[in-house]
């Protein structure tokens, strides 16, 4: 059993209070309808009402919490579910009634009928309404208003989470660290070779144009993803010179085929990233488009440091993997278990890492 | 000024940042000489060392060592004795570096470089190189020790906590070995593997140093060198040798394990 928290605490004294206001207000109803002294009927509501509340608030986070099956967390954990309620509401009114009175006789020196003195069955069970129902009605009260600041709660918890997720895929797709690097590159370029600055600007420009408007378009082709990838590595190239070798393969057949926009990108950016500019002497990136039967298979692979053996079997994705799990994402949406990504060390001796996009090939 | 030209190295892994930095760094302070340009870190750590340049630019992401670790075997290795170079990061973009940077006091610019900037880095420091003018003073020495330490303790502080590691899996030919952390004397970092030293026997396994301290509990594994991390009970004794490099001896094996200046503060009577 979790110790309640201090907001635990608030939530049970405003409960409190309310069921002292609701009763007040029984109270007042019921001696006009009853002509009886006002204050008298508000004193002896208030007394039944507040037991009333003890037993069956407090009763329910004590069951909810010890006898109740264990459940999970926030509201739930609070919550036993009405077949113990109904038992809380109707032993918890009962007692509050039979207590409430003694309590109110106490303080005004009056002695009223209760359950047990009341001249017949059907009287005492007469009175006994007079608790039950009002602590019926308060506990579905509290009952759905906290089902709705819950779900207030929930809703609020996705939207935020939604933003950062935005975000977070806005920062990944522009890439602030190459972004600026391209720019320096640029600021440099521009009075050395203008002719060449002028081409990286229009690669740079092509990049981001296909950056943001990826989300924009639903599929194109293979031969457009390929060229898109092609600007990204050509900026790339101005950066690493002679470090970073390219080498794409698209046979003639496959060009036309249509794939969600960018979807290579993240893992190429990997290769960049983690594989390549980590390597001393650089290295290689290899791109290709094949047939196998029905299925199209996308390879990304490159020469560089390889995938190190603990960041490949944490569960956790490090800053890196954020794009793998974007990848997989998308696939899964899209083709669900037709499709597949596969990242795995570069089986041949040069080393490096290889992933494996195979998905279900859909005609232009 | 009265001592000879300040002298710099420049670590930048694209040609063409490092050739305008320099070009930057002329027009700004003509006197100061840029004694070489390399392009990774491992070259980095050989020639600042070789050379001894009063000033080191460091990019941050470059191949092989980035330039925080670089910084660091810089400050390890640097000889007793010479004022340690005063040290500027540069970068495109890391956030977390950044704040690590400003928390430690320690200079960086951004790329692209601009010239404002770059000129108030310049001024502080020529500065800071003019009042350290003269003998080595070992309190300036200390103080980059200092803020070396700062910095490096703040590496890995935005990861996500991993769970502490409380076993080692090490293969030995077609076997995997279990090794739990209670049996580990010490880790230590040899070219892409940790040697993981146990009382009876050690094994490899191929993890870097640093991800293998996100999982190893600070209070117990104490990092001693940046290649180094010892586990504090298995400690009998640390002794300066003639040269005063601080030396520790095991209680269950023979070999001392060698204390980097960094991380000699750990080691004092209480």
């Amino acid at each position: 059993m979790k110790p309640p928290s201090q907001n635990d605490w608030t939530k049970l004294l405003s409960r409190a209070a309310a069921s002292a206001v609701f009763s007040a207000l029984f109270g007042v109803a019921l001696s006009v309808v009853r002509e009886q002294d006002v204050w008298y009927s508000i004193l002896y509501s208030v007394c039944i009402g507040l037991i009333c509340w003890l037993c069956i608030d407090v009763g329910r986070l004590l069951v909810a919490r010890t006898l109740a099956a264990p459940a999970g967390a926030g509201r739930d954990r609070d919550w036993p579910g009405w077949g113990w309620m109904l038992v809380l509401i109707v032993a918890g009114s009962a007692f509050g009634y039979g207590s409430g009175t003694v309590l109110g006789d106490r303080l005004t020196g009056f002695r009223s009928s209760n359950l047990l003195s009341a001249g017949s069955l059907r009287e005492s069970l007469t009175l006994l309404l007079f608790a039950l129902v009002p602590a019926a009605i308060a506990t579905y009260f509290f009952y759905s208003r906290g089902v709705l600041a819950d779900r207030t709660a929930a809703a609020e918890a996705a939207q935020r989470q939604a933003a950062e997720s935005r975000l977070k895929l806005l920062e990944a797709q522009l890439e602030p660290h190459m972004l600026f690097n391209t720019l320096a590159n640029l600021r440099v370029l521009i009075t050395l070779d203008p002719v060449c600055a002028q081409a990286m600007l229009d690669q740079l420009i092509a990049f981001l144009r296909a950056t943001l408007g990826a989300s924009r378009v639903a599929a194109h082709s293979l031969r457009a993803e390929f060229d898109r990838l092609g600007d990204y590595l050509a900026l790339i190239q101005v950066r690493m010179a002679d470090r970073l070798s390219v080498r794409f393969d698209l046979p003639d057949a496959l060009a036309d085929l249509q794939i969600p926009p960018l979807l290579l990108q993240p893992l190429v950016e990997n290769c960049v990233k983690h594989g390549l500019e980590a390597a001393i002497a650089g290295g290689r990136i290899e791109i290709a488009a094949a047939r196998e039967g029905d299925d199209l298979l996308l390879r990304v692979r490159d020469t560089g440091v390889g995938l190190s053996r603990v960041a490949a079997h944490r569960e956790e994705p490090a800053a890196g993997q954020f794009g793998l799990a974007q990848v997989r994402e998308r696939l899964d949406s899209l083709y669900g278990a037709r499709a597949s990504l596969c990242l795995d060390a570069a089986p041949d001796a040069e080393g490096g890492t290889l992933a494996v996009i195979r998905l279900p090939i859909v005609s232009a | 000024m009265s001592r000879p030209s300040a002298t710099a190295l420049i670590a930048e892994d694209e040609p063409l940042l490092a050739m305008s930095l320099q070009a930057e760094l002329a027009a700004l302070w003509p006197e100061l000489r840029i004694l070489a340009q390399v392009r990774h870190g491992e070259a980095a750590v050989e020639q600042a060392l070789c050379l001894h340049p009063d000033l080191v630019f460091l990019d941050i992401r470059m191949p092989g060592l980035g330039g925080i670790e670089a910084a660091q075997a810089i400050g390890e290795d640097w000889p007793e004795g010479r004022s340690l170079p005063l040290l500027v990061f540069v970068t495109a973009y890391d956030q977390y570096a950044l704040e690590a940077f400003e928390h430690a006091a320690i200079d960086y610019v951004l790329k692209p470089v601009q010239q404002d900037r770059l000129a108030k880095t310049c001024a502080r420091l020529q500065a800071a190189l003019g009042a350290r003018d003269g003998a080595h003073d070992p309190a300036s020495i200390d103080a980059t020790l200092g803020q070396l330490r700062d910095l490096l303790s703040r590496q890995g502080i935005a990861a996500a906590p991993v769970p502490p590691l409380t076993v080692i899996q090490a293969s030995v030919g077609s076997t995997i070995h279990l090794v739990p952390i209670g049996e580990v004397l010490y880790f230590e970092a040899a070219d892409k593997y940790i040697r993981v030293v146990t009382a009876a026997r050690e094994y490899l396994i191929r993890v870097s140093l640093r991800q293998l301290l996100e999982q190893l509990d600070p209070a117990i594994y104490w990092q001693i060198h940046r290649g180094t991390v010892v586990r504090s009970d298995a400690v009998a004794a640390a002794m300066r040798d003639e040269d005063g490099r601080m030396q520790l001896k095991l209680r269950q094996r023979p070999e001392l394990l060698s204390v980097s200046r960094l991380y000699a503060h750990l080691f004092k009577p209480m």
